[in-house]
């Protein structure tokens, strides 16, 4: 830089301000193809502290490519998100990630950064739009490793199925994955659905009434049962306690809920299947740099074709689904060194020999 | 004859109102012998000891919220932020009792203390902002309801919160929250010898001033009708055994607080100064005004029972779950407010009972929790209620127009 410096002021001294601005030009250029690639991400409603940890994750990756991170804050609202992305191509981001508060209201942004040539990625949750490029866990996956989990403790018995919120698409895709483990069983009559029932909103209450009822229903015969995530769980293992059965019916869950894994240390809950946010924010910024360095969407490592789930158009994205770990007593220590739980608050309760290897 | 007109009108209205609880009754009944016949066909079924228990348990939360919103509506207010401040409330007594580094680990006494002071005065809050600043409580309560969900949001930073600690556990009514067959005997014989005492020692006042009674059968058929419930509810605390032991139960303690609850707001609403104010603010705001009734300080009062009472509800549901997700008690306001029509509130104001709004609770707890029994997916489950909401407005429209 200093020779560069002196040069221009030489240039300045006898050539005058033409060849001063030429050199400003050229400087310019070279400032532009070497200037690192910025990623714009476009939240949707930050304030959830999950987004956080996301949020660390996609930074820490792009610094380690050399890119730059941009972001706006859609504040639960579609109209905002719209306008957010308008300035994020304005400022002449180079790939966008995209976590859409509204799957179809965002459909015209997406054409906007197409006609810009920026590649987008569809950050959890699906837009469905060939153009963008999906990234999520494997619902469907979750569902399987749920009713494995349950399936490997109690392989025949009186099932029953606490489903989540019946205006969420995920909560048919994680039953689909639970029949796809189980309906093996239920066929040969190893196993009986005693009771089957979604949770309005995924709330714990609304759970723990549905159980109490069904237990009411089947005098308490009931061997065990697939919870959809671990809010549910939790409605299910307090229905289960008040009739002395909690700690004997296997109990599966999902989100990895601090409450949650602390029920798993406890010997409560039989699993809670974790998608590490941090794993999904990583791989998310390495595709939009990816992509925006010119990757073919069809090359990127661990592609799929994923077809949308109830899309009329049979719409086909480019996909790279994670594999979410089934956590439990067994391999608590993994949430313990991903630094997602604190020992005291995973190991609150829990002591003595029948204490699980991740609290001793 | 000229004086005895007037009186003659009140008794008739009296019966009226009575009439009116004796069909939420029956109906009732009639509710629980259809899903008891539907039920019948499996393993467990409606009328057990079993479902009984948990339908009392259910209901607790409801119940206790629904007569300080019957007083609310009365007065001709609405509360839209009850669901969450119960919400608000139960995060921050999970949060100041859970084990450091979640929360601050205090002894749960003292979360619920404060937890109950935090609702009373979100409540003596909003009711001055209604009261005395004049902004309608239906926007006021509506902002409530937003501000409480995402404060409860805020301080708990998203998370779900728990486990709570034990002694706290017993409010919720799990394996340690009831009160044992012994301690029902003796609250159930206590109860009942109090209400046949008001029955016949009412009867004895009334008849050494003169005034009409009822007829000495119709007392005496009452009295057996009010033994056989008392028993009835005695033999069903008394009959679902506990896991562990193999005794009966006895009756939960989140029953109790909310029987403790409506038995209070009952005598406050027909015993006390403060609710005839309430029922006469309704009644006529600007006769009531002119009458010298603090009318302001007076809906304060209630919004503020309103908020102690959410406080309350927060801290039973809460223990009954044991742990505290962020959207505890979401929609929670709309069961209240059709638990209190359902009951015979009228939403003009003005009109409504503790005892009719407790029954109408229960019958919506009853609904939901047959059609669970059943199997009724979820969809049906909410068609219904909303089918029975209707049903229940109109009725009660009906019966206002006739006795008016």
């Amino acid at each position: 830089m200093p020779t560069a410096a002196r040069l221009g002021w030489r240039c300045v001294m006898r050539k005058g301000w033409f060849g001063f601005l030429a050199l400003l030009v050229l400087a310019g250029g070279a400032w532009a193809q070497q200037r690192p690639l910025v990623v714009g991400v476009s939240w949707a409603n930050f304030q959830e502290e999950r987004w956080r940890r996301d949020e660390t994750a996609i930074k820490e990756q792009l610094a380690r490519m050399g890119a730059q991170y941009v972001s706006t804050d859609a504040q639960s609202s579609a109209e905002k998100q719209l306008n957010d992305i308008d300035s994020l191509i304005a400022r002449g981001v180079d790939a966008l990630i995209i976590l859409a508060w509204d799957k179809d209201a965002i459909l015209p942004a997406v054409q906007k950064a197409r006609a810009a040539g920026i590649p987008v990625v569809a950050y959890d949750r699906l837009i469905a739009d060939p153009y963008a490029f999906y990234i999520s866990f494997d619902n469907v996956e979750v569902g399987r490793q749920q009713a494995q989990a349950v399936y490997r403790v109690r392989p025949r018995g009186n099932y029953v199925f606490i489903l989540g919120s019946p205006t969420d698409p995920n909560a048919d895709l994680l039953h689909q994955g639970q029949l796809e483990v189980l309906q093996p069983a239920i066929n040969r009559g190893e196993i009986r659905v005693v009771g089957k029932q979604y949770t309005e909103g995924w709330r714990p209450e609304i759970a723990q009434r549905n159980m109490e009822q069904i237990l009411a229903a089947n005098r308490n015969q009931v061997d065990a049962v697939v919870a959809s995530n671990d809010g549910t769980a939790g409605g299910v293992i307090a229905a289960l306690a008040a009739v002395g059965l909690a700690g004997k019916v296997p109990v599966s869950g999902q989100d990895g809920d601090w409450p949650a894994l602390n029920r798993v240390a406890r010997g409560l809950q039989t699993v809670s299947v974790w998608k590490d946010a941090k794993e999904l924010g990583r791989r998310a910024a390495e595709i939009a740099v990816l992509l925006a360095r010119g990757t073919r969407p069809d090359q990127i490592p661990g592609v799929q074709k994923f077809r949308v789930p109830g899309d009329p158009r049979g719409t086909v994205v480019n996909a790279v689904l994670l594999k979410p770990i089934p956590i439990t007593r067994d391999n608590l220590h993994i949430v313990l060194e991903a630094g997602w739980i604190t020992k005291e608050a995973l190991c609150q309760g829990v002591s003595g020999p029948q204490a699980p290897a991740a609290c001793r | 004859m000229e004086a005895m007109r007037p009186l003659n009108q009140a008794s008739r209205q009296e019966i009226g109102l009575h009439s009116q609880n004796l069909f939420l009754l029956l109906v009732l009944g009639v509710l629980w012998g259809v899903f008891h016949l539907l039920t019948l066909g499996q393993p467990g079924q409606f009328l057990s000891p079993q479902n009984l228990w948990n339908l009392s348990v259910q209901t607790a939360v409801v119940a206790i919220l629904v007569g300080g919103m019957v007083l609310v509506i009365v007065a001709r207010q609405i509360d839209l932020s009850v669901g969450s401040l119960l919400g608000f409330t139960g995060m921050a007594m999970a949060l100041l009792q859970a084990v450091p580094p979640i929360g601050e680990g205090w002894p749960w006494p003292l979360a619920l203390l404060v937890g109950l002071a935090l609702g009373t005065g979100a409540g003596l809050l909003q009711g001055y902002l209604i009261a005395y600043l004049g902004a309608p409580s239906f926007i006021v309560t509506m902002a409530g309801l937003l501000v409480f969900r995402n404060a409860a949001y805020l301080i708990a930073e998203g998370r779900t919160i728990g486990p709570l600690q034990d002694g706290f556990l017993v409010l919720g009514g799990g394996l340690q929250g009831s009160i044992g067959p012994f301690w029902s005997w003796v609250v159930t014989l206590l109860a009942l010898a109090y209400t046949l005492g008001a029955v016949w020692r009412g009867r004895w006042l009334r008849q050494r001033h003169g005034l009409p009674v009822r007829p000495l059968w119709l007392d005496g058929l009452l009295s057996l009708f009010l033994a056989g419930l008392f028993g009835g509810f005695l033999w069903v605390m008394n009959s679902f055994p506990h896991p562990v032991t193999g005794q009966g139960r006895g009756i939960p303690v989140p029953v109790l607080v909310a029987l403790g609850v409506l038995i209070f707001l009952h005598w406050l609403s027909q015993r006390t100064r403060f609710g005839r104010y309430v029922y006469a603010i309704g009644g006529n705001p600007e006769a009531a005004l002119l009458a010298g009734i603090p009318v302001r300080r007076i809906q304060v009062l209630v919004f503020g029972l309103m908020g102690l009472l959410s406080g309350l509800a927060g801290a039973v549901q809460a223990a009954r779950l044991a742990f505290v997700p962020t959207g505890m008690g979401t929609l929670l306001e709309l069961y209240v407010i059709a638990a209190a029509v359902v009951g015979g509130t009228s939403l003009a104001g003005g009109s409504g009972t503790i005892l009719g709004a407790a029954l109408g609770a229960l019958i919506m707890s009853s609904l939901q929790n047959g059609l669970v029994l059943l199997g009724v997916p979820t969809e049906w489950q909410n068609l219904i209620l909303g089918v029975v909401l209707v049903a229940a407005a109109v009725w009660n429209a009906r019966f206002h127009r006739r006795r008016s």
